[in-house]
């Protein structure tokens, strides 16, 4: 059981390789051999929504899914977000929204957006509220998150005015 | 064997499940399609959910798969989550089992020794987790009858919070013509050990007039035989009371829908 399968994936535009378990989660590989420890392991059983990535553009557990079955596959993580160093616009519209507390779900929760907004650039708040149904936030920031989410698109924040400035 | 992962790897996790061996499907090539094929629509079974749920093919040809595809957990499961796992799987509470048997739908199975067969829903679903699938045999494929004209469908779910399993789930597929209800299919999910129909309560409604009285009476018969059963989501008698209540408005939702035509 401990042969290892040498796996090649593209991580946020690099080339990447990694000699793996079969067994291993494309968390953990992330998280353990390429050292990108942004992705965070909360439930470890698809509930919580923290590791999320995309996996070829579409958000995806990184937990439920063996870094062996997306060789060759194209991987976006939290750390391919900031361009050159700065935030990107929806970390920017987050940290103005005060869109988290203990930061251990906005990996997850970034990354679902991303795929959102790729898809609907400018959802609406229903639309958010359903994208975002499967990230677990344990600080129960919602609102601010939602917030955040708009703020991003170019959108008035929502009517609950509690975490704006 | 390892399709989408959605449901298997999380038993994994848990300990639920230990195979010895995993054959991980996401290399066999050919068994990502949906296509209309004379009377059905035909989906390979490594079909993502998600491209089930965008697919026009879907929403024309089988609307009950389509309205049920965003049941199915939340959006970052769907985009791995497969047809074809979800039905082999089998779980009790799932969507797509009970789509499958609401529409007689068959499934398409393939072993390398003793070639194709295919198996009707009913056959196919045998109990908790558990298929007519044998231990050499593959599910390839999902046939779903092309929907006739006048045809109505609901997929309605009581669940704790939006995108956990449904406590209770009913799917009603009710072809009206003249404001008669020529056929009515029903599928219940989450009181039994395997989605079920409720023919008796079909019987009641073929030939009758949709009105509120005769979905009760469907209702009332889909529930009253049913032993569901308790867990701390939902007592047994809770869970009956929800098929009466979800049965009722799925066939009022279907009809509404079949008479506005689609």
């Amino acid at each position: 059981m401990s042969d290892t399968v040498d796996i090649l994936l593209t991580v946020n535009g690099t080339q990447r390789s990694a000699n793996v378990e079969p067994r291993k989660t494309l968390a953990d590989v992330l998280r353990d051999d390429l050292e990108l420890t942004g992705t965070h392991v909360g439930c470890e059983h698809g509930v919580c929504g923290a590791c999320t990535v995309l996996i070829d553009g579409e958000a995806a557990r990184s937990c439920l899914t063996f870094a062996v079955q997306v060789r060759g596959s194209e991987i976006v993580t939290i750390e391919g977000l900031a361009e050159d160093g700065e935030m990107n616009p929806l970390q920017q519209a987050m940290r103005a929204s005060h869109g988290f507390q203990c930061g251990f779900c906005t990996p997850g929760f970034l990354m679902q957006i991303t795929a959102l907004m790729n898809e609907n650039p400018k959802p609406s708040e229903p639309e958010i509220r359903e994208a975002l149904s499967g990230n677990v936030c344990r600080c129960t920031g919602y609102q601010s998150i939602v917030a955040g989410v708009l703020r991003a698109t170019g959108q008035s924040p929502i009517s609950d005015s509690t975490h704006q400035e | 064997m390892l399709a989408g992962g959605q449901s298997l790897v999380p038993l994994l996790a848990l300990r639920l499940a230990s195979p010895s061996a995993l054959i991980d499907l996401s290399g066999v090539p050919g068994l990502d399609y949906v296509r209309r094929e004379n009377d059905h629509v035909a989906i390979g079974a490594m079909t993502r959910e998600r491209a089930v749920e965008r697919s026009e093919v879907v929403r024309e040809f089988v609307p009950l798969l389509s309205v049920a595809m965003p049941l199915i957990g939340h959006l970052a499961i769907r985009n791995r989550g497969t047809v074809g796992g979800s039905a082999a799987h089998a779980d009790p509470s799932a969507e797509i089992p009970a789509v499958a048997l609401a529409t007689d739908a068959e499934v398409v199975v393939r072993s390398s020794a003793r070639g194709e067969r295919t198996i009707t829903s009913d056959d196919f679903f045998q109990g908790f987790f558990s298929t007519a699938l044998e231990p050499d045999e593959a599910l390839i494929e999902l046939r779903f009858p092309v929907v006739r004209p006048g045809t109505g469908v609901a997929f309605e779910e009581a669940t704790r919070r939006h995108g956990d399993f449904a406590m209770v789930g009913a799917a009603a597929v009710v072809r009206t013509e003249s404001a008669h209800i020529v056929e009515a299919r029903i599928a219940v999910i989450g009181v039994s050990d395997k989605p079920l129909r409720r023919r008796e309560a079909e019987q009641a409604l073929a030939g009758a007039e949709p009105t509120r009285g005769a979905f009760e009476e469907a209702a009332t018969l889909a529930a009253d035989s049913l032993t569901p059963p308790s867990d701390l989501h939902g007592s047994s008698t809770y869970r009956r009371h929800l098929v009466r209540v979800l049965v009722r408005r799925a066939l009022e939702s279907a009809v509404q829908h079949s008479q506005e035509g689609g």
